[in-house]
């Protein structure tokens, strides 16, 4: 029992992480119509950059953090910058683009870190465990918890409240009438991807402490991040929050539960969900 | 109607230049074998199956309109079922190509009685979720599959009874060679005539075509259903060109690969598609040898330079050349018609 309310912890911290990275995906995809298989790529460059720049210290895991998040942005940045010469050319000229610079980043980071899968070094605070409602639970895992629970508030108020997240949540709805307030809608797009680039550094930093990173973490963090926005309704941040708690929980406690069949839960349960929604999905154009 | 009569004429005069590029494939092929070289032999015969996969992955992305990663379930199909009837002992190349072709059909019409529903993002998503179950079964089907270390030691086929077994490099090449230029050239004629311009229709204007009483959804089942088919000959060379197998052959990585191989080379283009699949490998497998360990740095700025480079793929090159050519004739050059790839206009 003790195990199963771990795990589910783990997996709420894990999906919240994996919204994080996601929420980033999703708008670009609404926004700008940017699918970018790059995303793995960029969460893998903040998870090496947080194990090797993480030496025990509060001071040097804070800068870690924040170097990820800039590496990311400046992903992001690359990846704007990039896709405004391939407007109007569909999404399989996108994903040629982005899984290209997927493949180079993805290179890149393998000479640079090697092939070693690597493990931040926490400061002693959040290496031990603690009894909550009697349960032992590690600390570094609450902590990421904690981070991940309030980047989601942020990110919510920054979304709904403030004038820059207004903008773009109209751009996902209608460019035409963003164009029409005087805003180019380019320029959402391209701050866009920029913003997420910088969650997907953020959400790769934090989630070193559970999982670590490794050659293979860009894959499964695309893969993961796909589905959720997917199952979550391409272009919808709270969809794409309950889909990635989702996908956190089944990858956690399914793999505890039933071992034999985890492999196909997460494919079967995202395929489950594309056949039974009957709402068309944003951007499903034929 | 004249939109459409155009449309008809096009297509009629497209089917006609197709044949050059499988000329110019075989004379490369002939090239290729007569050269004294074994590694040279072995490397192309080895990016044939991958290549006769992207005409395939063209086929369902090009023509229905469907971009696919799906049809590596297939391909896997072919390819185990090749490699359990040589374990067994049979040995007929030809028992293994039909064998795989139906086995291939039959996998890419029960994946497509679901996927032929949906376009777009979801039929995308939906095939990777077919080409992520088709590496998870591979892994763990260890009775058929023999897990991830996968098969080794397949006996090689024989063309007939009391031949000798396919084992020479420069035989092994024409045989694949054969088999992937003729399978390709079946699917070209198959793809011609009224069939193009059915799927035109399908792509430009589903509800129009739809409209006009074509039961939309049926023929882009038998397209995904042929397609399966010919990836599962794929499967059946990768069997007999390479002799072993493990489920990275069949998984996500290749699905992606041969998906954007076929972008490369031009998703309409049946011929591009495999001469995409052959420049992939041709990076990936020979010009990394040179740079060990960086063959993700090579394709990824393959793919990179390619978007760029090559707008609507390889095969649209000759195209845009013309193009600027006249365009730097003289500006009283008339423009070329745009290819009538709608049918909405008929009035």
């Amino acid at each position: 029992m003790n195990t199963l309310v771990i795990t589910t912890v783990d997996g709420i911290a894990y999906g919240l992480l994996l919204a994080i990275a996601a929420a980033g995906l999703t708008v670009a995809f609404g926004a700008g119509g940017v699918l970018n298989l790059a995303h793995g790529t960029f969460i893998a460059a903040g998870g090496y950059i947080a194990a090797a720049w993480t030496a025990g210290t509060w001071g040097s895991l804070a800068t870690a953090i924040l170097l990820a998040t800039l590496a990311g942005a400046a992903g992001g940045g690359v990846l704007a910058a990039a896709t405004a010469g391939l407007r109007g050319r569909g999404h399989l000229d996108q994903a040629l683009l982005t899984f290209g610079i997927a493949l180079v980043g993805g290179d890149v980071l393998t000479a640079v870190f090697g092939s070693d899968v690597l493990r931040p070094r926490m400061p002693a605070a959040l290496e031990g465990t603690v009894a909550v409602a009697g349960y032992r639970y590690p600390v570094d895992r609450l902590a990421v918890l904690a981070v991940a629970v309030l980047v989601a508030v942020v990110g919510y108020v920054v979304l709904h409240r403030s004038r820059a997240g207004r903008l773009v949540r109209a751009t996902v709805d209608d460019r035409a009438m963003v164009a029409g307030v005087g805003v180019n809608p380019r320029t959402v797009d391209a701050a866009v991807l920029v913003a997420s680039g910088a969650l997907a550094g953020l959400a790769g930093a934090l989630t070193t402490p559970i999982l670590g990173v490794g050659p293979g973490t860009a894959d499964t963090a695309l893969l993961l991040s796909l589905i959720i926005v997917v199952c979550g309704g391409l272009g919808s941040v709270p969809g794409a929050v309950a889909a990635a708690i989702g996908v956190g929980v089944v990858q956690t406690v399914g793999v505890v539960t039933i071992p034999a069949l985890a492999p196909y839960l997460l494919i079967t349960a995202m395929a489950v969900v594309l056949l039974v929604r009957r709402r068309p999905v944003p951007g499903q154009v034929t | 109607m004249r939109a459409f009569t155009q449309a008809v004429a096009v297509a009629r005069l497209r089917s006609l230049p197709m044949v050059a590029p499988l000329v110019v494939a075989a004379l490369a092929i002939i090239v290729v074998a007569v050269a004294a070289d074994p590694y040279l032999h072995t490397t192309v015969a080895r990016m044939l199956p991958f290549a006769l996969l992207a005409v395939s992955v063209a086929v369902v992305t090009g023509h229905a309109g469907l971009p696919t990663l799906g049809q590596v379930a297939p391909y896997a199909a072919g390819a185990y079922l090749t490699a359990r009837l040589a374990l067994t002992g049979i040995d007929l190349a030809i028992v293994h190509l039909l064998c795989a072709a139906v086995v291939g059909a039959v996998v890419a019409g029960l994946a497509g009685a679901v996927l032929v529903r949906h376009r777009g993002t979801v039929f995308l998503m939906l095939s990777l979720a077919v080409a992520e179950l088709t590496a998870i079964t591979a892994g763990q089907w260890r009775a058929v599959s023999g897990g991830t270390d996968g098969l080794a030691g397949i006996p090689a086929p024989r063309l007939l009874p009391g031949l000798p077994p396919l084992l020479g490099d420069r035989t092994v090449l024409l045989y694949a060679a054969t088999i992937t230029i003729a399978a390709t050239a079946v699917a070209v004629w198959l793809l011609r005539g009224d069939r193009r311009m059915l799927l035109t229709a399908t792509r430009a204007n589903e509800d129009r075509a739809r409209a006009s009483g074509h039961p939309v959804n049926a023929h882009l089942w038998m397209v995904h259903c042929a397609a399966g088919a010919m990836a599962g000959i794929a499967g059946t060379l990768l069997i007999h060109t390479h002799r072993w197998i493990t489920p990275a052959d069949v998984g996500f990585g290749t699905a992606a690969l041969v998906l954007l191989a076929a972008v490369i080379g031009g998703a309409r283009s049946l011929g591009g598609a495999a001469v995409g699949a052959v420049i992939v490998l041709g990076v990936r497998d020979v010009v990394a040898v040179e740079v060990p360990g960086h063959a993700p740095l090579l394709v990824g700025a393959l793919f990179v330079i390619g978007v760029y480079a090559l707008p609507g793929g390889l095969t649209a090159l000759p195209a845009r050349l013309r193009r600027r050519h006249r365009r730097h004739a003289g500006p009283h050059a008339a423009a070329p018609p745009t290819a009538a790839t709608s049918v909405r206009s008929t009035s």
